[in-house]
């Protein structure tokens, strides 16, 4: 536990924070891009390169920007929230985001057991035995994943495309 | 004597580390190299913004400048005063932080995007087995600042701009990245330092560069394309599109912050063209066997210069590309090109040596591209232009 990651760590819960207790959304949204920047800084201190790399690209690169995208064409950003930043249901928010934490906290140290304990070595993963591992023993996952982004892609095209005359004439024109 | 000149920067930096505390050296050396890519790389974009100036006023059938020292040699010098003793206008109802840090956040990811090149032999910054990763990820959080940048300014254009670079930048990030994942896939690593040492062979005179294969020169050019798109030059320029939208996303920029996007746009533009010619052109190896007594640091800035001097050239030539045109190459032409330059790589490989597999690879190159892009064309439907005057 060294001062560089506190230091990281400091950044992703202030990043995390200040998402959710900021007023103006698309400040959240840049807090959310700052707490996924400090997630990539741990993957990288912790010597997973691709992995680090990868956050960086994918969600920096593209989630936090589909995200800003999404905010700023579908709502009036510009005016506050009304009432503050806590909405009037937070106990049910507390009580379901505690449970979900509750869940991952057990998953994580019942996980932790199976490790060697101590400061043993952590294996060092280069991006060629990822890369056997996605086309050798994950390809089912890997097949399975490219089905469910093809079926994004499908509805987002559906979603998207502009809807044609029918019979009784009563869709918007082409 | 030519080991010497091949890595008098190394030398160099060695000899001032040596000055320090040994336990300081370490931190001293990093920062040294830090210092000399600080140095090195605004010099060059100086140089750059004047050729870019004089170049296109060449093209365009005028003097650049010329007042400014001789033959306006200290024009960037001029520039920069005038840039830091403007004054920092932000408007009034602008997001004041955010439009502070956009510039920042551009000029610190184009720098860091320049840490992993390889400039020469033992020349990186940093090492890493994931560089070209690296690389990619630096040039996807520019997009982040582009539009922190057009929604700061609480200004309709730069609005307007900051959502058509972002769309540009994301679409053509993907021809971008498919056209080097065939390097990667010929070199089988993704460090660049293993991809300029795997082009450093000859046989007889001509360099083993990836460009010289027929899957090698298909990437390339979409790469140059993408790249242009990347760095919204001409003619992808829409968003900065100076006769349309004055200045798109940093419209409302003045003074310094506009310096600091000027120099983010040039820096990644030299980001992008060292980039190219690692994976390319060989990094900095030789062009011929007889040349390898010149230093490998010359041939690699002399091949990033080419790619400056080319993309002026484009600047001065082509008209700029409407969105929709824009789109739908970057969607329809250059991400099936690249997948198609894909499986020719992986036809190259599996051939084995020999011409037969020139044939057959460069066959499916231009065949890919006869059918794409004529067939895409035919489809467009472009006929003579028809006139409809007012009577």
């Amino acid at each position: 536990m060294s001062i560089v990651f506190w230091m990281i760590s400091a950044l992703t819960l202030a990043g995390g924070l200040a998402a959710v207790l900021l007023k103006n959304l698309v400040h959240c949204a840049l807090a959310v891009t700052v707490a996924f920047a400090g997630l990539a800084l741990l993957f990288l201190q912790l010597d997973a390169q691709f992995a680090g790399f990868a956050q960086i690209l994918v969600y920096i690169g593209a989630v936090a920007i589909l995200v800003v995208f999404a905010i700023l064409l579908t709502r009036n950003s510009e005016t506050p929230k009304e009432g503050g930043v806590f909405s009037r249901t937070w106990l049910a928010g507390l009580a379901v985001a505690a449970a979900v934490f509750a869940v991952l906290g057990w998953a994580v140290l019942a996980g932790a057991k199976g490790l060697p304990g101590g400061a043993a070595a952590a294996p060092a993963v280069t991006v060629n035995e990822i890369g056997r591992a996605l086309m050798g023993r994950y390809v089912l996952p890997l097949e399975i994943v490219a089905l469910l982004l093809t079926a994004a892609l499908i509805g987002a095209v559906i979603v998207a495309m502009h809807e044609t005359l029918n019979v009784n004439g009563n869709g918007r024109a082409k | 004597m030519v080991e010497k000149a091949d890595q008098i920067f190394v030398l160099l930096q060695h000899w001032l580390v040596s000055f320090f505390p040994l336990a300081w050296q370490h931190a001293a050396g990093v920062v040294l190299d830090v210092v000399g890519i600080i140095v090195a790389y605004p010099t060059l974009f100086a140089l750059a913004v004047l050729m870019e100036r004089k170049g296109l006023g060449r093209m365009q059938n005028r003097y650049g400048p010329n007042r400014v020292g001789p033959f306006g040699l200290l024009q960037p010098a001029a520039d920069g005063i005038k840039a830091l003793i403007k004054e920092d206008i932000v408007p009034f109802r602008a997001d004041a932080v955010v439009h502070f840090l956009a510039p920042l956040v551009l000029v610190v990811a184009v720098f860091m995007g320049l840490a992993v090149l390889p400039m020469g032999r033992n020349m990186e910054l940093v090492d890493m087995d994931a560089s070209l990763l690296f690389v990619f990820a630096m040039g996807a959080s520019t997009e982040l600042s582009v539009f922190m940048a057009g929604w700061s300014s609480r200004n309709k254009y730069s609005l307007l701009g900051a959502m058509r670079a972002v769309a540009q930048m994301i679409s053509y990030e993907v021809p971008l990245l498919l056209s080097s994942v065939v390097i990667v896939m010929m070199t089988g690593s993704l460090s660049l330092t293993k991809m300029v040492e795997a082009q450093n062979h000859f046989t007889g005179i001509f360099p083993h560069w990836y460009v010289f294969t027929p899957w090698g020169l298909a990437g390339f050019v979409m790469f140059v394309v993408a790249a242009m798109a990347e760095t919204n030059r001409s003619p992808f320029d829409l968003p900065e599109g100076e006769s349309e939208i004055i200045a798109g996303y940093f419209t409302e920029y003045s003074g310094f912050k506009f310096a600091l996007f000027f120099l983010g746009e040039y820096v990644g533009m030299f980001g992008i063209a060292g980039l190219g010619t690692t994976l390319f052109l060989g990094g900095w190896s030789a062009p011929a066997s007889f040349l390898t007594w010149v230093p490998s640091w010359i041939w690699f800035f002399l091949k990033v210069e080419l790619w400056i001097c080319f993309f002026i050239w484009v600047r001065g030539t082509l008209p700029r590309l409407r969105q929709d045109q824009l789109m739908n190459f970057a969607w329809k032409f250059m991400l099936p090109m690249t997948l198609v330059n894909l499986v020719d790589a992986a036809v190259w490989r599996f051939m084995g040596e020999g011409w037969l597999r020139w044939v057959v690879c460069a066959a499916i190159v231009a065949g890919a591209y006869a059918l794409m892009g004529r067939g895409g064309m035919r489809r467009q439907g472009l006929r003579p232009r028809s006139y409809r005057y007012a009577e």
